[in-house]
């Protein structure tokens, strides 16, 4: 290591890792609530965040949380909130008026087990499907899942590059082991990872519209103060962000929240993969799950197993196409989740009619050791 | 020569945004117009430049408020004006931020963020427009019905508790509190005028009519009888404190009700971030 890579090297929690990476996107407006086992956010963004001039809130819930960093955000921040399972239904609402109103912000859930209170000091990832579809009406999320310390880090500076870059709610979701897990990672240099900024308005004030249709679906986005004294609603409404009843600006409004977000999904979309190429059986999952998976692959491959790992980083949009071509030569695919069933229901709703999907939950609040994925390739080899 | 009138509606249309959004969604005759005319005019009077003002409003009629206006409008979610507005305000101290809420929006699903805006002395000025009902879904009671009150949720008479806005906002800790009506239209301006020139958090209530729904519900007659009625019963508080509480009864107190010095929140930050970057230079 250089002098230079050894200062930079820090034992860190993933949660210090998020907080670390959203420091290093830009973050300037934190408002949270503590919760089990996010709180290690709030309380690094509470220390470093006044030192920096940025601002740190402790608000009186998460739906108050969401909406200062909603509020935040048009005043021109870039603004985060991190929570856990209940604070995460709480904010649900709220999350919505961000997507309605193209507001850039990041979430970080810290997952625990649920339903309710649930299992405030153990593992889950039962809100994946709470992260695409946890608030009414119709849209299309952006979800992140990191699986380790370095790259909760990294999640986290992408996350604030993506909502940036296409005005919207992006959530990151990570869980308590991760979360509380330590390992060595290096701070990147400033200037190292890409960091992103929304695009501002370059027309007069009397032209610009808040919600105005261009080639890329995305509106330049002008802040709170600068002179452009637009109007932001959660109804539904037209470009220049007036309520609207009329059809065809419903639907053009609704259209632009998804294609946004679909046209650009190869902008969004990051899987890895674990010995693929010549694989028969695949292992899918996310997050920590997926560091187990890749030792069940090795463990696979000592015993004479054809087995690979899929990974994605990227939830929602669901590399769909990116995923199937992997499983092109794949006949069996193992899905294994935290949960009782979610990812694996994205995994049959792409995969073509030969292929034999193969579900491996667990939901009692442990981990997934590496021989649990293992026993269960051996089962249906 | 320009009358006065005249010129007071002049200055109006210089605030609105005449070729946007009109008509507005609001009945003939609601108290919410007039609330707006003398926010206007306040804001007028204080010569404030409209890029620096934010309005924020949750969900109701009376939150419908900002969008006819010529700022930087925010009309957020029901109940949570006051949450967004404090990230507005944090993010930006150099903003003038004004809420619009109505009882419902602020006190009954608001209450938690309302009491706690008031807590940390925010540099905010919360407009209440209390017209004691739910007047956009049609009718229901809100935390400030009147006992008795018929609402479409409460057919036999109100039988819940209400609440007192400005006692709740001075307990809270709001550093300006006063209420005026839509009947008395010069003293609610000077009020609001008062409130955003006061650096913490102030409430205004604006005491308002839903003759659609609460005057009919409860035979109080149309818009013109409901704000006559508040000209029959409001007592401005200089002459409130002299009575006796029996020449009070069925009264109720108009004016400015509450006014502290204490120090603001974003100022408090702002120090806060000073102190640490003076430490982190003597080192
Ligand atoms: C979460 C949520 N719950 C309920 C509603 C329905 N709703 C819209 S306005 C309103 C009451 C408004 O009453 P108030 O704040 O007193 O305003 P007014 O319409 O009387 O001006 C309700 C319950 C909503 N929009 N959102
Ligand atoms: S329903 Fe009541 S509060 Fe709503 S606009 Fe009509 S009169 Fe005003």
């Amino acid at each position: 290591m250089t002098n230079n890579k050894q200062n930079r090297a820090r034992l860190l929690q993933g949660n210090e890792a998020c907080v670390q990476g959203a420091l290093y996107a830009g973050l300037n407006f934190f408002a949270g609530y503590p919760i089990t086992p996010s709180t290690e956010i709030a309380e690094g963004l509470s220390r470093e965040l006044p030192k920096i001039g940025g601002k740190f809130i402790q608000m009186e819930d998460e739906i108050g949380s969401i909406a200062a960093v909603i509020g935040a955000s048009n005043a021109g921040s870039k603004a985060m909130t991190a929570t856990s399972g209940p604070g995460f239904s709480l904010m649900q609402e709220n999350i919505g008026y961000a997507y309605m109103t193209e507001t850039p912000c990041v979430i970080v859930d810290v997952q625990r087990g649920g339903p309710s209170t649930g299992l405030p000091t153990k593992i889950s990832q039962s809100d994946i499907m709470q992260a695409r579809w946890g608030t009414h009406g119709d849209y299309t999320a952006i979800t992140l899942a990191p699986s380790s310390v370095k790259e909760c880090f990294e999640q986290t500076v992408r996350a604030f590059n993506l909502s940036e870059r296409f005005r919207t709610p992006v959530t990151v979701l990570t869980d308590e082991v991760l979360g509380h897990m330590r390992e060595m990672m290096i701070i990147p240099e400033p200037g190292e990872l890409e960091v992103r900024h929304r695009i501002k308005p370059d027309v007069p004030a009397d032209w610009y519209k808040h919600f105005e249709l261009t080639a890329n679906f995305v509106s330049p986005m002008a802040a709170f103060g600068e002179g452009y004294r637009y109007n932001v609603s959660g109804l539904t409404h037209d470009q220049a962000g007036f309520p609207t009843n009329v059809a065809a600006e419903i639907k053009e409004k609704l259209d632009k929240l998804k294609l946004k977000i679909e046209r650009f999904s190869d902008e969004i979309v990051n899987l890895r993969t674990e010995m693929m190429d010549d694989a028969k059986i695949a292992v899918i999952s996310c997050g920590t799950v997926a560091r187990a998976a890749i030792q069940a692959v090795k463990i696979a491959r000592e015993n004479r197993l054809k087995v690979g790992a899929i990974q994605p980083l990227t939830l929602w949009p669901f590399p769909d196409a990116q995923i199937r071509e992997l499983l092109a030569n794949v006949r069996k695919v193992v899905v294994a989740e935290l949960n009782m069933g979610q990812v694996v229901h994205e995994i049959r709703r792409i995969v073509p009619d030969h292929t034999e999907v193969y579900f491996l939950g667990r939901y009692d609040g442990e981990v997934m050791p590496p021989q649990q994925i293992f026993e269960k390739i051996k089962e249906v080899k | 020569m320009a009358t006065d009138v005249q010129q007071k509606s002049d200055v109006t249309h210089h605030y609105l945004r005449a070729k946007k959004k009109f008509p507005n969604v609001w009945c003939a005759g609601c108290g919410n117009g007039i609330v707006m005319g003398a926010l206007i005019r306040a804001i007028d009077r204080l010569g404030l430049d409209k890029d620096g003002v934010a309005v924020v409003s949750g969900i109701g009629c009376s939150s419908r408020l900002p969008v006819y206006l010529d700022f930087n409008t925010l009309h957020t979610t029901h109940g949570r004006a006051l949450a967004f507005a404090t990230g507005v305000k944090f993010a930006k101290p150099e903003l003038k931020v004004i809420v619009i809420t109505g009882d419902g929006d602020a006190l009954a699903i608001g209450g938690n963020h309302f009491i706690h805006a008031c807590r940390r002395n925010i540099d905010i000025t919360t407009i209440l427009i209390n017209n004691k009902i739910y007047g956009m879904t049609g009718g229901q009671f809100s935390p400030t019905t009147t006992a008795g009150a018929h609402a479409t949720t409460a057919p036999y008479g109100n039988y819940e508790k209400q609440f007192d806005i400005s006692k709740l906002a001075i307990a809270a800790g709001a550093s300006y509190v006063a209420r005026g009506t839509v009947y008395h239209v010069q003293q609610l301006e000077k009020l609001i005028q008062g409130a955003i020139s006061k650096k913490g958090f102030a409430v205004v209530e604006a005491v308002s009519n839903c003759h659609t729904y609460y005057g009919r519900m409860n035979r109080e007659g149309d818009a013109v009888a409901m704000i006559g009625w508040m000209k029959d019963h409001a007592m401005p508080i200089q002459a409130a404190v002299k009575l006796p509480p029996e020449k009070m009864a069925g009264k109720f107190v108009t004016g400015l009700l509450h006014e502290t010095d204490a120090t603001e929140f974003c100022e408090e930050y702002r120090m806060l971030v000073e102190r640490l970057a003076a430490k982190e230079e003597s080192k």
